[in-house]
């Protein structure tokens, strides 16, 4: 009850902060996200612990009750909310700082007040299992989302992303609100739970998918992310692609529970297919980028991908009678969701104390950052390492189960789902190499090597209030990645809402804590290495010199590093057809003996948002346009449609039209 | 006994890199150094002073010697047949693979760190080729995953010979692609080629110009023990697991040297491909491993 309380405390004093100044204000607002965190871990933990907790609000809404209950899915995703919501509040303090100067004490206000309430929304949506106020607290979400991406108002593109998501997130909305419809319309009810009752569960599980596939970003309905995470402020890009982009998947997941299961096999090859799309192009399209954010943008649809794999797999398996490998797939996917969460945060966080250090998110104004961002650097390495899925990290595990699950499975049935699971296989497969290849390359062309432009001149590690929280997330990812079992164990019983009669089997627990074991061994290898390095240094005569030019010392070597354009070239010669790269330069002429100053220049732009977003949009426009011939601006002319209109009213109604 | 299994493999890396040697220089009329050249380069090295370029940082200082343990283990993980390597677990294959993945990423920021456009070079190409040739390994394991049923190493292997009529044909062709794959994992030829003196064409060696004294030892040591892991599989693939068990460990001991042989001799009798080639003789080699799912599935009867 005490939970219950403090929840509704924080959200009755949350206007208080705009009351606050300065500090006060981030210290309020830690206060409150930490009531509301403490107070919904606390409902979610003994939800985990078996208890069941649902509460009567006793208020109406259009003449629904809110009552809120709470199951092993919804709790698994407050402590997602959680975490991710308590590092970036505590993030945006050293964050926002310089904006203290710039912004009004009213915008601040506002931005604190709606970042707390985005976190409340979040929460309700996990909570509300009834369609209207379901509908409600998404709407809410959405709408917060947009205040925070909007935060910098000023800049035009700010405006741009914020509308654009707003814009995309409303075509989600009515996507979901016709899924919700025809739940009821097919005899169920205006909620989740109707699918099982409705006539028209295929259809209606459908719409909601592609509602929902909006707010999670699969292609090609992604196109609104690459544009909302680079232009809001680091603290809401992290907690957008955190967690807000989740959220379409808790919607999935939550019209999965009551998916009958005989649909369980074409629907589920619909997600799978949509994620492997989602998860490789999703990473061909971020190693295009050269702006970090948008980089990182590409990357959550990649990771979205990763997840719908689990899910779609998971799906399959069961259909497929192979209930372990459901239980694997789900667990992966599952577990990602989290993953995600935590290195996506943390590498938003990281790439936003460099922004805040250089002003400039553009890749190739940048390098040589590690030696003066020493931390911030090991953390986004931290954060690289663990989105690449390797070990000793959490993107490992996640990832592994899925391996697992398809591994144990290949030959256990016959050549169409031997096909399925080594399509699952070689996907994930190609986006680890992918990822390695991306991720490599942002991480070498802003932090090391040396520096491209005078923005990193007057560079500086943050301080230690940004650090902190993400150093926090670096021990939990460092944590999974140790010790899966503990997590899986939580997993576990969200996967068994869809798997209810099954459970993993202790052998592959163990295969779990094995892992861990050996990337332990693994990190203990190395560090008595490394000690032992140190030692032999000690020993030696160690010598400082500039980096071997091959014979070449004419130019700055600045000038002959490789840029990010360069590290992407033969990727580009590779996939182009598919990657919408257009490339502008001055060739060299036959005369020029001296080379001249050349020009080069590339970018890449979406080919799928210029068909299904941009070309529909300008058609849209170009009739809008037309239609405007009626807005002449003068008065005889308003007269005369008013005329019109009445004129026809009194004929249909005469005919008995009307 | 799993000890012993992780010794040989170790014993077989150290080797192979002087059997190279040795094949290349007798193909080419010259006396060669001796077996155990490599192994005294090495200790020599470890034994030296560094000098670090002043634009390195830290990861420079640590990234070979992420990679070394990440090999290190991973050789942990290779099987003799039925006799466990000492971590084994079903799935292995794929932390052996993602570690030495991490070791590989490293390595390319280790050279990305000294901000010398060679070393950006060879950094961005061994990123692609390393992208390019994964999933030949995954497909060739999961094929073998769906022809024995099992998910490890050892379980794998363990039954290997005895699942089909056809192993021996099957491990040839298994062995075929895990080679080429070791060849590209390498950087040997044709896709890149360690005798080249022009930094332009190199890969490998020009992601390590900067390295020196303990580091680049640890660098050769690591490139040892990638060609011991590679020839620890090719050895599963080939020896017959009804052998007594000294006879097998003899047999893993000559084909590892025979593997050290015939990476000599194709060095000798082949040129490095044009760099352009590259991504399609790589990919060429998944199209191959393709081919061999799909003959393991026709004696898997499961089309």
């Amino acid at each position: 009850m005490t939970n219950q309380l403090v929840l509704l405390g924080s959200m009755v004093l949350s206007p208080l902060l705009f009351l606050l100044r300065g500090q006060t204000r981030y210290w309020g607002a830690m206060v409150l996200h930490l009531a509301a965190i403490v107070a919904s871990s606390g409902i979610a933990l003994s939800v985990f612990n078996g208890q069941t907790w649902a509460l009567d609000t006793g208020i109406y809404l259009l003449g629904v009750p809110i009552q809120l209950e709470l199951d092993a899915l919804g709790a698994f995703y407050v402590m997602v909310i959680n975490l991710t919501m308590l590092t970036g509040s505590w993030y945006s303090g050293g964050y926002l700082k310089p904006y203290e100067a710039t912004k009004t004490a009213l915008e601040l206000s506002l931005h604190r007040f709606v970042y707390f309430w985005l976190h409340l929304a979040m929460l309700i949506v996990v909570m509300v299992p009834q369609g209207t106020p379901f509908l409600f607290a998404w709407e809410l979400m959405t709408l917060a989302a947009f205040v925070l991406v909007a935060f910098e108002w000023e800049k035009p593109e700010s405006v741009h992303a914020a509308v654009n998501y707003l814009v995309q997130m409303h075509v989600g909305f009515i996507f979901i609100l016709i899924g919700f419809l025809l739940i009821q319309q097919q005899g169920g009810t205006f909620s989740f739970s109707g699918i099982a009752q409705t006539k028209m569960p295929v259809q209606a599980f459908l719409m909601l998918f592609v509602g929902f596939a909006f707010k999670a970003g699969f292609m090609p309905l992604h196109t609104w992310l690459p544009h909302a995470h680079p232009a809001a402020p680091s603290h809401v890009s992290g907690v957008m692609s955190g967690v807000i982009i989740k959220m379409g998947i808790y919607g999935i997941l939550r019209s999965l529970i009551y998916l009958p299961k005989e649909h369980w096999l074409s629907l589920g090859a619909v997600v799978l297919i949509v994620s492997i799309i989602s998860g490789i192009m999703g990473v061909i399209y971020a190693i295009m980028q050269h702006d970090v954010k948008k980089l990182l943008a590409y990357h959550s649809i990649e990771n979205i991908g990763i997840i719908g794999i689990g899910i779609g797999l998971g799906m399959i398996g069961y259909a497929l009678g192979h209930p372990v490998l459901a239980a694997l797939a789900f667990a992966g996917g599952i577990l990602h969701i989290l993953n995600h969460s935590l290195f996506k945060s943390l590498l938003f966080y990281s790439a936003g104390s460099v922004y805040q250090q250089t002003h400039t998110r553009y890749v190739e104004r940048l390098g040589g950052l590690i030696k003066k961002m020493p931390y911030s650097a090991f953390l986004f390495l931290l954060g690289a390492l663990a989105i690449c899925g390797l070990p000793p990290f959490n993107g490992f595990i996640s990832e592994f189960l899925i391996y697992y699950g398809s591994f144990t499975h290949i030959g256990a049935g016959d050549m169409n789902e031997a096909l399925i699971l080594l399509g699952v296989i070689l996907s994930l497969a190609l986006i680890g190499g992918l990822a390695i290849f991306c991720f490599t390359k942002v991480f070498s062309i802003v932090f090391l090597g040396s520096s491209r432009s005078d923005s990193t001149d007057h560079a500086h590690e943050v301080t230690l209030g940004m650090l902190l929280p993400q150093f926090l997330i670096g021990v939990v990812i460092l944590a999974i990645g140790l010790f899966p079992g503990f997590f899986v164990h939580y997993v576990e019983k969200v996967s068994q809402l869809y798997l209810p009669d099954t459970s993993l089997p202790v052998t592959y627990l163990n295969t779990l804590s094995y892992v861990g074991t050996a990337s332990g061994i693994f990190i203990l290898l190395f560090v008595v290495l490394a000690l032992l390095r140190n030692l032999q240094q000690r020993r030696v005569e160690v010598a400082f010199g500039p980096t071997w030019g091959c014979g070449y010392t004419g130019a700055d070597p600045a000038l002959h590093q490789y840029t990010a354009t360069s590290y992407a070239d033969n990727f580009v010669q590779l996939a182009e057809p598919i990657l919408g790269v257009e490339t502008h330069y001055t060739p060299f002429e036959e005369s020029e003996i001296f080379p001249k100053t050349h020009h080069f220049d590339r970018h890449q732009h979406d080919p799928l948002e210029e068909i299904l977003v941009d070309k529909p949009g300008m058609a849209l426009l170009h009739y809008l346009r037309l239609s405007a011939v009626f807005q002449s601006g003068k008065l005889q002319h308003y007269l005369w449609y008013g005329l019109v209109f009445l004129v026809i009213v009194g004929i249909m109604s005469l005919l008995n039209l009307l | 006994m799993s000890i012993l299994i992780y010794i040989l493999y170790f014993f077989c890396a150290m080797l192979i890199p002087g059997v190279i040697s040795i094949t290349k220089a007798k193909l080419s009329g010259r006396k060669g150094p001796g077996l155990l050249q490599p192994l005294y380069d090495i200790v020599r090295l470890l034994r030296k002073g560094s000098v670090y370029s002043t634009t390195t940082s830290y990861i420079f200082q640590y990234a070979p010697t992420v990679n070394f343990a990440a090999a290190l283990v991973a050789l942990a993980f290779i099987p003799l047949d039925d006799i466990p390597g000492m971590l084994h677990f079903q799935g292995d294959f794929v932390f052996f693979a993602y570690l030495l993945g991490l070791g590989k990423f490293l390595l390319i920021l280790n050279a990305m760190d000294t901000g010398s456009g060679f070393e950006g070079m060879g950094a961005n190409r061994e990123a692609l080729y390393s992208m390019l040739a994964e999933p030949a390994f995954f497909i060739v394991m999961g094929s073998l995953a769906l022809l024995s049923g099992h998910s490890s190493f050892v379980d794998i292997f363990g039954q290997f010979q005895e699942t089909t009529q056809y192993s021996i044909l099957l491990g040839f062709l298994g062995a075929y692609i895990l080679g080429q794959v070791a060849m590209v994992e390498n950087s040997r030829l044709p896709v890149d080629d360690p005798r080249t003196h022009l930094e332009l064409t190199m890969v490998h060696e020009v992601m390590v110009l900067d390295n020196s004294g303990y580091d680049f030892g640890i660098i050769m040591a690591t490139n040892g023990l990638k060609f011991g892991i590679y020839a620890g599989l090719l050895s599963n693939l080939m020896v017959p697991d009804w052998f007594p068990i000294g006879l097998r460990v003899g047999f893993a001991l000559i084909v590892s040297l025979l593997f050290g042989v015939m990476v000599g001799l194709l060095e000798s009798f082949r040129a490095r491909n044009k760099m352009a080639r590259n991504p399609q003789f790589i990919l060429t080699l998944s199209a191959v491993s393709l081919l061999f799912f799909f003959t393991i599935m026709i004696i898997a009867n499961r089309i």
